[in-house]
């Protein structure tokens, strides 16, 4: 990471260090989020975000504003503002989401569902924007699109303290999630607590999903690919699947951001990458089910 | 029997005429023309407020609707899937790619130039679609509109790093989020070529019905599958880029207005063709007058407010429906 | 009124018909059997244009089916696919209806009314005329879709497994409907079935295939015969007479 460094070195630095920080964070939270969640739904299309929590947690950002004004928000310093809204994604998404799971409902009716509740609760987000500032297109656009060139550097670390302390929550029930993959029915039979430990699942994933997408915006198919090229490589078997997973997301987002702004020149953020190599993927998943 | 084509909520067993349900949404279109072109900044219009700027809008409105509703019938019949529509599966983003390229390859290009090389983006792009479409099992409905959301996805990524390149998202913004404020007299005229279509379209509806029956049952009736899919194609295509190329995407119209009629009314595309154009043209009138006053003298874009209400509507169909 | 000559067609290199030739008098009700994979429907749908042989011709009424155009053909033949998925919202009349269209083209006179009628009367949908297609049963709905076929009024009429899934009930109802096609409206019926003893009750000729070839192809009684059920199924099969009707019996 020290391609094109210019001027100031220890600023620059520090930036850099900054910016590695909360790449790995974001890479380790999608990755860790998407590797449980679906663990927990037991099947390897769905993502966090493609139901539509990354899609929330944008909401509730324009619901505060929207309820307690610019202002208001700005009282509460930006740690504060992040720890409220995550913990509100985990409470939301416990109550949205757990019931539709334990419904047990057709997989394909989830993922269209939740696919649409993304469109609603980025179209809501969007309402609200307007009628908190009817001119500004930025609020809008900014929501819309990851960016990493726009990290808030005072959310940096606390990110990577809550990703830390959740990766090890994960780690040390890696072999209960080796039982939960297998499906409710069967976790059951085997003795694990299923409503118990996929709500606290849940709990994290929502966690997980804030951190990420606090830190730059809606990843929404990036999970996806990191699990598609893991899965093969990471087996059956948490405790490969989790750290491959995690690494294989930071190899991608590191190096891609590397090539993206410094050997390209471009500024293009890299959520519109994501969205087309994800959408790809996707796509590649979802005409394979058919065999 | 697996049914490919859902059945939707709890409607009526027998099938009513579309006389009562006409007539009422007659109703609401000339009170809600009514609202759109009295209220609004500036008070209650004069002449020229009227004829440039209030009228234009409510026209525009209306044709975009009833148009975006029969495409979305048009697609369904051809996708044998009732949760797709045009704007949700890649089409809308296809006409707003070409429409791109077509303003970075020639930037002085008039409306009409950039529309049609929209409708050809468009026609492959959904062609594409439908080329997926098919490898998917009929089995399972939900995966074809998901499918949609997500090719649609990949399209609109494309386009908007070749606008961010070109320095061209603002532009890009106006393609892919509908909008109807710089709606004035000179700047829709276009979507007059949606009522044109719209006429078409009856002339195809019952042929329409047959492809819904099947391939093999329309061959076996004699209507060509291959020329069917084609005019189909093309109708569709030519309404989604007329469309964006003036007002912008606007979403979920094509889906909820078509199933709500296939509620009331039946399958028939014959006789469910009047009900859906109108249905479309009071529910964007509706939303795009809702846009205007929720925030006054503020905008809100139309294509928002449908963003909030369709997904509503369109998550409590697939949600309530039976079996 | 059906000549098929020297007809082959393979799919990826698997070989589904080798060389079939068969001709098919007007009217009566013949039946094609054979086990899974015999080539039976992809025959009858040849025999539909539905699909396009590799190599040699099939006539239907005096026309070469891949040379007709689609819309004057279905004015001689008209066929019942496989189950379909079909629009639930569609009444059983306006799906008979649609059995019109190769003849009005979109603008029904009172001829089509008349067949329609007639249809509908025939297959006993009289009363579920305004009933949506999702409110029948199983059964019914295969009735309303042959009631489409008779009702398109072609001298052929060509039917894809029309017993999928139908209990005995409607299985019997369905067979008496086509065998009354060819009785007194005087149609050619050509059907796929998928039981040996449902063609052996109904049928007036039995064309019986395996692996893509014709083993047998003659009246009902000479088909019903222990040694050629044999050829056709590869496995053995025992013929019981009840009441002077030939009865296969190849549960055990």
């Amino acid at each position: 990471m020290t391609v094109g460094l210019r001027g100031n070195l220890a600023f620059a630095l520090q930036l850099r260090m900054e910016q590695l920080a909360a790449l790995v964070t974001v890479s380790v939270a999608v990755a860790l989020a998407t590797v449980v969640f679906q663990t927990v739904t037991a099947n390897r299309i769905l993502t966090p975000s493609l139901i539509g929590l990354d899609s929330l947690y944008i909401l509730i950002q324009t619901g505060f504003v929207f309820i307690l004004g610019g202002v208001g928000v700005a009282t509460f310093g930006p740690v504060a503002k992040f720890a409220a809204e995550a913990l509100l994604l985990s409470a939301l998404s416990l109550a949205l989401f757990l019931p539709l799971m334990r419904a047990r409902t057709d997989l394909t009716l989830l993922l269209l569902a939740g696919a649409v509740l993304g469109i609603l609760f980025r179209s809501l987000a969007s309402l609200l924007a307007r009628l908190i500032d009817p001119n500004s297109f930025a609020i809008v656009q900014a929501l819309r699109v990851a960016d990493f060139n726009t990290v808030d550097a005072a959310l940096v670390w606390p990110c990577l303290g809550l990703t830390a302390g959740a990766a090890v929550l994960i780690w040390r029930l890696r072999h209960v999630l080796d039982i939960l993959a297998l499906g409710p029915d069967a976790a059951v039979g085997l003795g694990v607590d299923w409503r118990r430990t996929s709500a606290l699942l849940l709990v994290l994933v929502g966690l997980l999903t804030a951190v990420a997408t606090a830190l730059v915006g809606p990843l929404v198919l990036f999970g996806l690919i990191v699990t598609a090229i893991a899965g093969p490589l990471g087996g059956e078997r948490h405790a490969w699947r989790l750290p491959i997973a995690s690494a294989v997301a930071v190899l991608l987002l590191v190096a891609g951001q590397t090539v993206l702004a410094r050997i390209l020149g471009y500024t293009l953020p890299v959520g519109v990458v994501i969205e087309f190599g994800g959408g790809l993927v996707f796509i590649a998943l979802l005409l394979r089910r058919r065999r | 029997m697996t049914m490919a084509m859902e059945r939707l909520g709890a409607p009526s067993p027998r099938p009513r005429s579309g006389g009562a349900p006409v007539v009422v949404l007659c109703g609401c279109l000339v009170l809600l023309s009514a609202a759109g072109v009295l209220a609004g900044v500036g008070g209650v219009p004069d002449r020229g407020l009227l004829l440039t700027s209030r009228l234009p809008r409510v026209l525009a409105a209306i044709l975009t609707g009833a148009g975006l509703a029969v495409a979305g019938l048009i697609m369904q019949s051809l996708a044998r899937n009732r949760f797709v529509e045009p704007m949700m599966a890649g089409t809308g983003q296809a006409a707003g790619l070409g429409i791109l390229l077509a303003t970075i390859a020639a930037p002085g290009a008039s409306i009409m130039l950039k529309g049609l090389a929209g409708a050809l983006a468009a026609f492959a792009g959904t062609a594409a679609f439908l080329f997926l479409v098919r490898r998917l099992p009929p089995s399972e409905p939900f995966l074809v509109p998901l499918l949609g959301i997500v090719y649609g996805g990949v399209l609109a990524a494309v386009a908007t790093a070749i606008a961010w390149n070109a320095d061209l998202m603002q532009f890009l913004e106006t393609w892919f989020s509908g909008e109807m404020s710089g709606i004035l007299a000179g700047r829709y005229e276009l979507l007059w070529a949606n009522a044109a279509l719209l006429a078409a379209s009856v002339f195809i509806a019952d042929r329409l019905t047959i492809l819904s029956l099947g391939r093999d049952a329309a061959e076996g009736l004699g209507v060509s599958f291959a020329a069917m899919l084609a005019a189909g194609l093309g109708l569709v295509c030519v309404i989604a880029a007329v469309t964006v190329v003036t007002v912008g995407i606007i979403p979920f119209v094509g889906l909820v207005v078509p199933a709500m009629a296939s509620r009331l009314i039946g399958d028939n595309v014959r006789t469910v063709m009047p009900v859906v154009a109108l249905g479309g043209a009071v529910l964007v009138l509706a939303s795009d007058t809702l846009g205007r006053f929720i925030r006054f003298p503020y905008e809100v874009p139309v294509g928002t407010v449908l963003g909030v209400v369709g997904a509503f509507v369109f998550l409590a169909i697939i949600l309530t429906r039976r079996g | 009124m059906i000549e098929i000559e020297a007809v082959s067609c393979s799919i990826r290199g698997a070989s589904i018909l080798s060389d079939v030739s068969l001709s098919l008098g007007a009217g009566g009700v013949t039946a094609l059997v054979g086990p899974n994979g015999a080539g039976k429907s992809t025959l009858l749908s040849m025999m539909a244009r539905l699909r396009r042989p590799d190599r040699g011709t099939i006539t239907v009424a005096g026309h070469d089916v891949a040379a007709t155009r689609p819309r004057v053909l279905a004015r001689h033949l008209a066929v019942m696919p496989q189950d379909a998925a079909l629009p639930g919202r569609l009444t059983v009349a306006e799906l008979v209806g649609f059995g019109r269209f190769p003849h009005h083209r979109g603008r029904p006179g009172p001829a089509d009314r008349v067949a329609v009628e007639e249809a509908i009367t025939a297959f006993g949908l009289v009363g579920f005329e305004g009933r949506f297609l999702e409110t029948l049963s199983g059964g019914q709905r295969q009735l309303a879709r042959a009631a489409m076929a008779f009702a398109q009024g072609t001298p052929v009429v060509l039917l894809d497994e029309p017993l999928n899934n139908l209990d005995i009930v409607h299985a019997r109802q369905l067979m008496a409907r086509l065998r009354l096609m060819a009785d007194e409206a005087g149609r050619t019926v050509v059907v796929v079935l998928h039981d040996i003893n449902h063609a052996g009750a109904w049928a007036d000729r039995i064309v019986a295939m395996r692996g893509g070839r014709i083993v047998a192809a003659a009246p009902t009684d000479e088909v019903m015969d222990e040694a050629v059920l044999e050829r056709v199924y590869g496995v053995p099969v025992r013929i019981a007479s009840a009441d002077g009707e030939r009865i296969a019996l190849h549960f055990r």
